[in-house]
């Protein structure tokens, strides 16, 4: 494409303010990047004109002098952020032409700082899933493809929308949301950073609810300073989340090149896995060497319940998520298939509106929380999953973060995980512990595989303490050289 | 723990969705499956643990119990998917 979208997101706002090109221009190049990235299906929804008119505005506010932290840079927007006046599906057919009365407070944060809309992105539904491939719009293609070969590849999910349309440069940066790894894993397979803040960092009002516990909004970006730049955006206390933090959010950049030299770096034994392709061991302890040599001292540690963390996540998640999706009842908004009582609206409108993983989950989760269940399971996995909130607590006693991989594989085909629910959920076996004890955890692409796909290696840190991650981010993106982009075949 | 096709039937009323019968042994399946692998949980000593209910230390704040918004119809019944007047229609519930 153009050389504006070739940009990283701190470059193209160091053009905007020395006025090397305008937002407009800037904007121009990405709706014509979008089209033209039609085939990776990563946006559902375009905003062209909505975008042009925005990047005016920013031009006018920059030639004034009062440009924002993110003047004039075009973002996508996860589907998942309700965007008001544009619609919003979380990746769903039961949520029809919903049309939001009002803005999520993450992207409000992004509009007062300047950013420009360029569209909404596909995720899988209600970020249920770890391909993309439970998207009501069809899946996401990553932009990646093995050496030699045209099969289609998963770009992860459920913020694989997200992903694919950093990593093919059709915006500079994006929102993306973590339950489980649906910011991380997506960015191991697509060779882009992304972080899950510390849960509370950035509030969930506006954003479509799948399981409140875990939930949490970051950024997916092309460099680990792009990703800084755009969660301190994001962040921020919001009365209009109870569970929003009343904390500073620090400038994440100037974490970004510091010196990591005498930082503890836990490496967790567990984190070896069964099966996993020797590159991704091979890649780990290069992560390991570098940040050695960067000053670092490498501790070994212990999670001992880190097995036990998908099963107990299988069980908070759904039963989460059973609850948050009764809303949809097709009355009051979304879809609705008419019948006689009010019982068949509410029947026949979830059958027609949910797709078959996230009637799966709603099950589940009504099956564990049902009477005569709801201690066997429910509470078992709440206290297991405070076993493993303890197990980081105490690692975290010795080192000041953790590097494990971020996922246990490279992108896979589309297709070849989808008859086996399990199968996929193990996707997400090194990231959901990170969200069950609610911290931090951030992933950067290290390397790539012999079939030429990215790899990622996953920086885990104590609560609210995002700056570290950066810093050891910044040391392990430098001694990586990561610079490897997808061939274009769009 | 199996989930037999009768149990399905039930989970699936509860949750309010419409399942047809030739699904429910499939899906008796599924999610068989599903709680097989999770009943590994079994084998964690959690003898005294607290339930983890929420991923934040701090307690959740207090507000004054006041309306702080609302008044404005056109907006609440925007997406309405049948309206009447100010009103959500739906099919009649009494008698």
């Amino acid at each position: 494409m153009s050389e504006l979208t070739g940009l990283t997101l701190a470059g193209a706002l160091a053009g905007l303010r020395s006025k090397a090109f305008s937002s407009t221009e800037l904007t121009v190049a990405y709706v014509k990047a979008v089209e033209a990235g039609r085939p990776l299906n990563a946006f559902v929804l375009e905003t062209p004109d909505h975008a042009l008119a925005m990047a005016r505005f920013a031009d006018e506010k920059i030639a004034r002098g009062e440009a924002g932290p993110l003047e004039g840079a075009p973002l996508g927007i996860k589907d998942l952020f309700c965007t008001k006046g544009y619609a919003s599906t979380a990746g769903s057919n039961i949520l029809g032409n919903f049309v939001p009365t009002y803005e999520s407070t993450v992207t409000t944060n992004l509009w007062r700082d300047g950013a420009v809309m360029l569209g909404k992105l596909n995720m899988d539904e209600f970020a249920m899933g770890s391909s993309n491939e439970t998207s009501a719009f069809g899946p996401v293609i990553n932009p990646w493809r093995s050496k030699g070969s045209n099969v289609a590849l998963t770009p992860g999910g459920s913020s694989g929308g997200s992903a694919a349309a950093v990593a093919a440069d059709l915006c500079l940066g994006a929102t993306a949301t973590d339950t489980g790894g649906s910011i991380r894993q997506p960015a191991a397979f697509t060779g882009t950073v992304g972080i899950k803040p510390t849960y509370g960092r950035c509030s969930r009002w506006g954003v479509v609810a799948f399981a409140s516990s875990l939930d949490q909004a970051g950024p997916l970006a092309k460099t680990v300073e792009d990703a800084a730049i755009l969660l301190r955006s994001m962040s921020g206390h919001d009365p209009k989340d109870s569970t929003s933090l009343p904390v500073e959010v620090p400038d994440f950049a100037s974490f970004v090149g510091k010196s990591p030299k005498g930082l503890r770096i836990g490496v967790p034994k567990e984190y070896r896995v069964d099966g996993m392709p020797v590159e991704i061991e091979q890649l780990w302890s290069r992560g390991v060497e570098w940040l050695k040599d960067a000053g670092c001292e490498i501790v070994d540690v212990s999670l001992p319940h880190t097995r036990y963390a998908l099963p107990a996540y299988y069980i908070v998640a759904p039963a989460e998520a059973s609850s948050n999706l009764a809303r949809y009842d097709g009355l009051r908004y979304g879809r609705r298939v008419e019948g006689a009582t009010l019982n068949d609206v509410y029947e026949l409108t979830r059958a027609a509106g949910f797709g078959e993983e996230v009637k799966r989950r709603i099950l589940i989760g009504t099956y564990v929380l049902s009477a005569g269940y709801y201690d066997a399971y429910y509470l078992k996995a709440l206290k297991v999953r405070r076993r493993i909130a303890d197990d980081f607590t105490a690692a975290f006693g010795k080192v000041d973060a953790l590097l494990t991989p971020t996922a246990p594989s490279a992108a896979f085909g589309l297709g070849d995980n989808v008859d086996d629910p399990i199968a996929m959920y193990l996707n997400d076996i090194f990231t959901v512990p990170v969200n069950l004890a609610g911290l931090p955890g951030l992933s950067l692409p290290g390397g790539l595989d012999a079939q030429g796909l990215p790899l990622g290696l996953q920086l885990i840190g104590r609560a609210l303490d995002e700056g570290t991650l950066f810093t050891l981010a910044g040391a392990l993106e430098k001694a990586a050289a990561f610079k490897a982009k997808a061939q274009r075949w769009w | 723990m199996s989930i037999d096709v009768e149990t399905v039937r039930k989970v699936a009323r509860l949750a309010h969705i419409r399942t047809p019968e030739d699904r429910l042994a499939s899906l008796s399946a599924e999610l068989s499956g599903i709680m097989q692998w999770i009943e590994q949980l079994a084998e964690v000593n959690t003898d005294g643990v607290e339930p983890m209910t929420s991923a934040e230390a701090v307690s959740l704040p207090m507000r004054e119990d006041v309306v702080t918004d609302g008044g404005d119809p056109e907006t609440v019944l925007s997406n309405a998917p049948v309206r009447r007047g100010d009103f959500f229609m739906v099919p009649k519930v009494v008698e």
